[in-house]
């Protein structure tokens, strides 16, 4: 029997959660209880970066698009539409609902904006199979590569590309091969950086995921071009699926003669090994990352030497991040000209970014760079939910900044993000509105530094801890005005004398805020108030006695019976027993509760 | 796997797989699979559009099914649809008139007039 339809089930971590393994199993049943099971191919696919939405399931040949689906539509889906050719319009993918046709992924808002290069086979193949990679033009740039190219034309291709890394700081990656080639040593290596964990990134993830061997032919290559033979992957063992595909893949590609000796009777050898990472946030640093491969305590040095130089155990190693590897074998395919063709003068490509926060499509973008800001927020990212307004949106992670909406139309690229004091980072994108209070943010991150600072240089240990206290105090109401200055010091000699990127780059998020937000953190110091509402020591509840019908609900549901008062007549809390925990204000139903 | 050559030949055979999911540009058959074109026979005019795509190796058409378009009495009955949005509806087919479909329409493009719906209008 011919397969006449592929039913493509997202199997990300995001829709693994919810359910798709079970959505999988009712397909292959229902399709059976049928009679169709040989007519039809369930197929476990990447993320589709619409996780919002998720779990994702497309049916081709038509490419209906269906989301939310639960284990319990699957019957309709295989009676309805595999069955009969009836589209189930009710589950079709957004404004698809409303058309009489099916709609394809491209036709959707948030695909059609983006440009996918590194996510390409993401939401496409099925990653543990690797002939659909193959299908894709997979190992055709490493072929190409062994077979036509010297390792001196290879790099010379890469740097006309103009390919930079993802992982944030943007260097070079054609000019970091040269660094490692030009080296004399015995043994070289390539390794690739998978210890993602800037909070609310994960593009990482999903290209391992959905799209494995894309970073497998992207390390042979690089490993072609410097000279050498073996690879490793640092990934975080928080990753559980990440890390079972890679490792299928790396068994699929070995059994293909893709991995390992003599590879496609070139005479060149090339295999990778996994390290899992235990999730220490200083390991995604390169010198902390390879001091870990090397088994030891994940500490950075001082550079240089840089890796190229001394690396993993003393040899020349390249270091790029996956998304970074996920770009190489499509400069390959394409040529160096098609892919400096996209984006700008100085950042050429795309940029996946993981979009989260208060947006309406959470979820994985691609877009070339250049775009602006604000097409990614309103335009790919549906805007901010329940019609409150943007006010910021942090990129880089605990090592970026925030953005105000007077910047929100810059172009996104490496230099526009550093110039106006945050950066591109590995792609994380928080979006926040007026419910956010901008100190608080900033606390959050340095929150997150404090933790995982590695301890090794005072700066960072005592420097950021130091800052968090700061911060601590003015959002209990405690600051002073020259707390502020206090701040801007210390974070300016933190950057200044930090030991590694980690150190260095953990006051952006204070600093940033104090730039863009300072009446904030002054409302918070003179008029210990928070204009947002969410630093609690600082806020009052109050009845507002014009608006209190006193209908006692408030003083029912306080946790530490706060609220008193005489039925039909305006109620009092008591602010000494009050714990400002919220309840009577969620309760009310006439707004009469107030905490500003 | 050892050499270059198997690898495109494994690619060949894996694009061929992989080309159901691809969905613009396409030559689209439509074949009509509710109750009274099953009933009259729908299901082997299905599967030879299949077969008679996959022998010859053709991935730029694919089919797909619908349901009842209200003229019962013309099933089995599809539509084509060419790339560029043309659309002809052939009727009361079977596996052989399908086979001839893929041959002359999706190959060569050149419409099978006495099998479309004007045709059988006429008689």
């Amino acid at each position: 029997m011919i397969i006449r339809a592929h039913i493509l089930v997202c199997g990300g971590t995001g829709c693994v959660a919810s359910k798709s393994n079970e959505i999988m199993a009712q397909f292959e049943k229902h399709a059976l209880a049928n009679g169709i099971e040989k007519e039809i191919k369930v197929v476990k696919t990447g993320c589709f970066g619409l996780c919002e939405k998720g779990p994702i399931v497309v049916i081709y040949p038509e490419g209906a698009t269906y989301s939310k689906v639960s284990p319990d539509d699957v019957k309709e889906i295989v009676e309805e539409h595999l069955l009969k050719g009836r589209i189930v319009k009710r589950l079709l993918l957004g404004d698809a609902e409303a058309q009489d046709v099916a709609r394809s992924l491209d036709n959707v808002g948030f695909f059609s904006r983006q440009l996918r290069i590194a996510l390409r086979n993401c939401g496409v193949i099925n990653p543990e199979v690797i002939d659909e990679y193959i299908a894709r033009d997979g190992y055709a740039a490493l072929a190409k590569v062994l077979t036509k190219m010297t390792p001196q034309e290879v790099i010379a291709e890469m740097k006309k590309s103009g390919l930079r890394g993802r992982g944030g700081a943007g260097f070079p990656t054609g000019m970091k091969w040269e660094f490692a080639a030009v080296q004399k040593a015995d043994q070289k290596y390539v390794c690739c950086n998978a210890d993602e964990g800037d909070p609310g990134a994960f593009m990482d993830r999903s290209v391992l995921e959905g799209d494995p061997h894309s970073v497998i032919e992207a390390m042979a290559i690089a490993g072609y071009a410097i000279g050498s033979n073996q690879g490793y992957v640092y990934v975080r063992a928080e990753y559980p699926i990440a890390v079972q595909r890679l490792r299928l893949a790396m068994d699929q590609a070995r059994e293909y003669g893709l991995l390992g000796r003599n590879i496609l009777e070139t005479g060149f050898d090339f295999d990778l090994e996994i390290r899992l990472g235990a999730g220490a946030f200083v390991c995604g640093e390169e010198t902390a990352l390879m001091t870990s491969i090397e088994g030891k305590r994940g500490e950075p040095r001082p550079r240089p030497p840089f890796p190229a130089v001394k690396g993993l155990w003393d040899k020349p190693t390249i270091l790029n991040n996956v998304e970074t590897y996920a770009n190489v074998p499509v400069i390959f395919n394409k040529g160096a000209e098609w892919f400096a063709s996209i984006g700008t003068e100085k950042s050429k490509g795309t940029k996946v970014f993981a979009v989260g926060g208060k947006i309406n499509n959470t979820g994985l973008v691609e877009i070339p760079m250049g775009t602006p800001l604000r097409e990614v927020i309103y335009d790919i990212g549906g805007g901010i939910p329940n019609g409150k307004k943007f006010k910021a949106v942090q990129t880089g992670g605990p090592s970026g900044g925030c953005i105000p909406m007077e910047h929100i139309d810059i172009p996104i690229e490496y230099e526009s993000l550093v110039a106006i004091g945050s950066m591109m980072g590995s792609g994380g994108m928080i979006v926040m509105d007026e419910d956010n209070c901008m100190v608080d943010i900033a606390k959050f991150f340095l929150e997150f530094t404090v933790d995982e600072s590695c301890g090794k240089c005072p700066p960072c240990r005592i420097g950021t801890k130091r800052m968090h206290e700061i911060l601590e105090r003015i959002t209990q109401g405690k600051g002073e005005l020259a707390d502020l200055e206090k701040l801007e010091t210390l974070a300016n000699s933190i950057k200044q004398s930090a030991l590694c990127g980690l150190g260095q780059t953990a006051p952006n998020p204070v600093l940033s805020t104090l730039r863009y937000f300072r009446e904030e953190y002054l409302a918070h110091v003179v008029d210990k108030k928070c204009p947002a509402g969410v630093c609690k020591s600082m806020m009052t509840y109050t009845i507002i006695a014009d608006k209190c019908k006193g209908c006692s609900l408030c003083a029912k549901k306080c946790p530490t019976s706060a609220i008193s008062g005489e039925i039909k007549k305006p109620y009092l809390i008591d602010q000494s027993k009050c714990i400002k925990c919220g309840v009577c204000m969620d309760s009310c139903k006439f707004a009469a509760i107030t905490n500003r | 796997m050892k050499s270059l050559k198997d690898l495109e030949a494994i690619r060949e055979k894996a694009k061929l797989e992989l080309s159901l999911r691809e969905t613009t540009g396409k030559t689209r058959v439509i074949v009509g699979m509710a109750t009274c074109g099953i009933a009259a026979g729908a299901r082997p005019v299905m599967a030879a559009f299949n077969q008679e795509l996959q022998l010859r190796g053709i991935q730029t058409a694919s089919v797909s099914m619908t349901g009842c378009v209200g003229v019962c009495r013309y099933e089995p009955m599809c539509d084509v649809i060419d790339p560029n949005g043309e659309k002809t509806t052939y009727v009361k087919l079977d596996a052989e008139m399908a086979k001839r479909i893929v041959a002359e329409h999706i190959v060569n493009g050149h419409v099978v007039y006495e099998y479309t719906i004007g045709a059988a209008e006429k008689q």
